[in-house]
């Protein structure tokens, strides 16, 4: 273990720290559930490879090695999954910042509930009433 | 579902076992006989009692187009990394993102898979919608300038497919990618 390998370890352990820290920033401040998606899986799987990069050299042993590599390699295949379901599902329930939109191509029939649930944002009103509409 | 022969299913679910027991030994982390046997015991139990569908298709490799393929992959993967970091953290916040459609050309569920997870990960995009009957992929683009930036961004998508494609589609589906025109394919 040299001094090269210590430098090159800690500043992938750093790095891919703050990283992880921007994702969780982009999550506060990101406008809504779309673009927060973008910061829960770039960064952060960036983020987790560049520590395990980290903790690989760091660790003596190739049976440490082998574990991290499956978890980098699983990062990067459940990550997108995720990310796609719960946009997938907030597209259809209308959590779509539309005045930031510049264009919309996925628009129209299907893709999103008519049905009022009470938890949509005010400027996507759903066209039918449903059970959590008040009956004013 | 159709019932196969035995043996065609067998021989479909072989590399699920390769990569079941490959999982297996990476967890204990060193090599011995009994690993691997229990490693394959284990892979058997899995597939007996959860089976699943097999992949049809995209299951060659040209290594050449699999290089070029990876060197963009972690290119892409650091530069969207970094670029969405810098979006968080720079006083301005996001202001304009889109929706956008792509039509793709790759007709398999395997190199669409890889697609989709490939476009997650590199800048600007995120899959919010695959139609499998149409190859109709729905991404959401995060900071667009304007209309000339989204044009770009879908020519980069596809430039990821053809990418894809070339590294792991069958002859027919490569021959699918020069065969759609040109004004699809560039800005």
């Amino acid at each position: 273990m040299t001094a090269w390998d210590d430098v090159v370890a800690y500043s992938c352990l750093l790095a891919g720290a703050a990283l992880c820290l921007t994702a969780g920033l982009g999550l506060v401040r990101f406008p809504d559930v779309l673009s927060r998606m973008h910061a829960g899986t770039k960064p952060q799987v960036l983020g987790v490879l560049l520590v395990m990069v980290g903790a690989a050299i760091r660790l003596d042993g190739w049976a440490n090695a082998w574990m991290l590599l499956l978890v980098a390699a699983f990062q990067l295949l459940t990550a997108p999954v995720s990310a796609q379901m719960i946009s997938r599902v907030a597209y259809r329930r209308r959590h779509v910042r539309r005045d930031l939109l510049l264009v919309d191509e996925f628009g129209g029939a299907g893709h999103q509930d008519v049905r009022h649930h009470g938890d949509e944002p005010g400027d996507a009103p759903p066209e039918q009433p449903g059970p959590g509409q008040p009956s004013s | 579902m159709t019932v196969e022969p035995a043996a065609t299913r067998l021989r479909h679910q072989v590399p699920l076992i390769v990569w079941l027991v490959l999982v297996w030994m990476l967890l204990w982390g060193t090599w011995s006989w009994a690993n691997l046997l229990s490693g394959l015991l284990v892979a058997l139990a899995v597939l007996t009692l959860l089976p699943l569908p097999h992949v049809v298709g995209g299951a060659r490799v040209r290594p050449v187009p699999l290089l070029a393929f990876l060197g963009h992959f972690v290119v892409d993967l650091f530069v969207s990394g970094a670029q969405v970091a810098w979006q968080t953290v720079r006083p301005r916040p996001v202001t304009r993102s889109a929706i956008v459609r792509v039509q793709l050309r790759a007709d398999s569920d395997l190199l669409l898979t890889m697609v989709a997870e490939a476009l997650s990960l590199v800048p600007g995009s995120l899959v919010l919608d695959l139609d499998r009957e149409e190859k109709l992929i729905t991404l959401h683009l995060l900071q667009v300038r304007d209309l000339a930036a989204v044009a770009e961004e879908k020519a980069s998508v596809l430039r990821t497919e053809d990418r894809l494609v070339r590294a792991f589609g069958s002859p027919a589906d490569v021959a699918r990618l020069s065969a759609a025109p040109a004004a699809e394919r560039l800005p």
